[in-house]
């Protein structure tokens, strides 16, 4: 008796702490098929009435005037995101291999050093930034902003690559060298292919921290030429109202290619983030 | 020579910038008057600061706003990955479930739970109102409840990081100790206390270094629910320097700012790495 309540309290639990967590998500999703008047009506209406896609043709609309032109965002993301990742990936792989095969002077500094570069907050780091760049004319340029989301990405990238190379046991890539290859050889036919899952994982991560970024790109960032989508999301702010219909729809156009990109390497993400932390 | 392009790729970013602010933090550089940026000060941004009862609240409070949310998201954290462990039906779906927030954007985050917090058509403020609560409870405007009402936000976001993490810790967990120790007796508290705990310990290490990585994240949410208001109640050191260094225009004064706060970001993932290395020296890993 006392063991199945014990089981319903826990399934209990369990359904709360579910609730919470999708509950902002689902309420987002289902504001951004309604319209606004049905937002903005007193007593609450739960559930739309009446689904509409209007914020969504609004925003993605090629004829005629677009107040927020979230097709632009939603490109310059892309390509930011996506080209700040392929390089951080490489220079970030070429430094978890360094740091997992080899040793060399003041390793574990250099180590931490790169978490702590990492722990400068970005809107700290912004105001050196904007002024720099203001100087070297790489404001409102998507290059810019991919520079500084390879560099943010970069110290990441290498403690989760650090630990997929280690959960590579070294032979293999002896046994294969003995075989006559070259080590670069070795780590392209034995070790990449083995710390291809890992990898993938550490890329979803960087592609996604640059997807969110805000702080970095609200100040380097100025027009359609380079705003990314957090900063377009802005757009639907204005002094005193908000177009909450609107902005929920940028919402989902934000959320739904992170959350399907996030559910495909979530089991590589926690064996490497806890690998790398637990025998680094 | 591996790791030379990360070492490149950073001094460029953060190592040159975060010099030449250093400068400038020496300088009355003004946004508005390009020539002040020669215009050296020496001490006198710092003696501003350091004499600025105001900036000094910010300081404390956005200290005490990051102890109270890693604490409640460890906590949170533990509990909800304890009890994930305990359910074996359908667990792979609930852990996806739970890295939920994991993927929103900060700012995505923010705007969510303004849009909840909201006194007029909010989602809270509905719900109470069902229960006949008619009067309108202003979250974010209220003094004593915006705080409450960001911190609710942060907390929302970032227990996943713990409690993906530690379940991961859980689950490696070998079983022979604890069926040793049920065996001779122990209750389920000792054999938490004694076996689990010690376990764990590198996991909230990792979980810990890996938030304070992010702490500065804090300012998208802050920024877009409350911008500092009402009153500047709600301002961490972050949305300051932001305020001061761009409507301001007063890169001087803010890049002084900027270093105190970096000081304390570095403080906080300094102190959990060492701990992290410390807790793995003691499993003898």
């Amino acid at each position: 008796m006392k063991k199945k309540i014990k089981k319903i309290l826990y399934w209990f639990l369990t359904f709360l702490v579910m609730f919470i967590t999708c509950l902002p998500g689902i309420w987002i999703f289902i504001s951004a098929f309604r319209p606004n008047a049905e937002i903005l009506s007193k007593p609450a209406n739960w559930f739309p009435d009446n689904w509409t896609i209007y914020e969504f043709t609004q925003m993605f609309s090629i004829e005629g005037y677009v107040s927020v032109p979230a097709f632009d965002y939603l490109k310059n993301s892309i390509i930011i995101s996506l080209t700040s990742t392929i390089i951080a990936i490489t220079i970030g792989m070429m430094g978890g291999y360094a740091f997992a095969r080899f040793n060399f002077k003041g390793k574990n500094k250099i180590f931490l050093g790169l978490m702590l570069a990492r722990a400068v907050p970005g809107i700290s780091l912004s105001l050196p930034l904007f002024i720099l760049w203001a100087k070297l004319g790489l404001i409102n340029t998507s290059f810019g902003v991919i520079i500084v989301y390879v560099a943010m990405n970069v110290p990441f990238t290498i403690w989760l690559t650090d630990g997929f190379f280690r959960q590579i046991p070294k032979e293999m890539s002896e046994v294969a060298r003995t075989d006559g290859c070259t080590r670069l050889q070795a780590f392209w036919n034995v070790e990449l292919p083995l710390a291809g899952p890992g990898i993938a994982a550490a890329g979803i991560f960087a592609f996604l921290l640059s997807w969110n970024e805000y702080a970095l790109a609200s100040v380097l960032t100025r027009t359609i030429a380079s705003k990314t989508l957090p900063i377009g999301m802005m757009d639907y702010l204005s002094e005193f109202t908000i177009n909450w219909a609107g902005m929920c729809a940028i919402a989902v156009v934000m959320i739904v290619p992170a959350v399907i990109l996030t559910f495909i390497v979530q089991k590589h993400l926690v064996s490497g983030l806890t690998f790398g932390g637990v025998k680094g | 020579m591996l790791i030379m392009p990360a070492i490149i790729a950073i001094s460029i970013v953060v190592i040159i910038p975060l010099i030449f602010s250093f400068y400038t933090s020496f300088t009355s550089y003004k946004l508005t008057r390009p020539d002040s940026l020669f215009n050296f000060v020496g001490l006198r941004n710092y003696e501003r600061i350091f004499s600025n009862s105001e900036w000094w609240w910010t300081y404390l409070r956005t200290i005490l706003f990051l102890t109270i949310a890693l604490n409640v998201e460890l906590l949170l954290g533990l509990g909800i990955a304890l009890l994930i462990n305990k359910i074996t039906w359908g667990q792979r779906t609930l852990r996806t479930i739970m890295m939920f927030p994991m993927m929103f954007s900060p700012i995505l985050v923010g705007f969510q739970w303004k849009y909840i917090f909201n006194d007029n058509i909010g989602l809270l403020n509905n719900f109470l109102y069902l229960f006949g609560y008619e009067s309108a409870i202003a979250w974010l405007i209220d003094q004593k409840l915006a705080m409450g009402s960001i911190l609710a936000a942060e907390i929302w976001a970032n227990t996943a990081i713990f409690s993906i993490l530690l379940l991961a810790g859980l689950m490696g967990i070998p079983k022979d100790p604890i069926e040793a120790a049920r065996v001779d007796g122990c209750s389920s508290w000792q054999v938490f206390k004694h076996i689990t705990l010690p376990f764990l310990m590198p996991f909230i290490f990792i979980a810990l270094t890996i938030r304070s990585l992010d702490v500065g994240r804090a300012y998208d949410i802050v920024h877009i629910m409350t911008g500092g208001g009402p009153a500047m109640r709600t301002e961490l050191t972050w949305t300051t320097i932001a305020r001061i260094g761009y409507k301001d225009a007063n890169m001087g004064m803010a890049n002084a700012m900027s270093y105190l706060s970096i000081i304390l970001s570095i403080a906080f993932t300094y102190y959990f790495f060492t701990k992290l290395k410390a807790s793995r020296q003691e499993l003898g890993q």
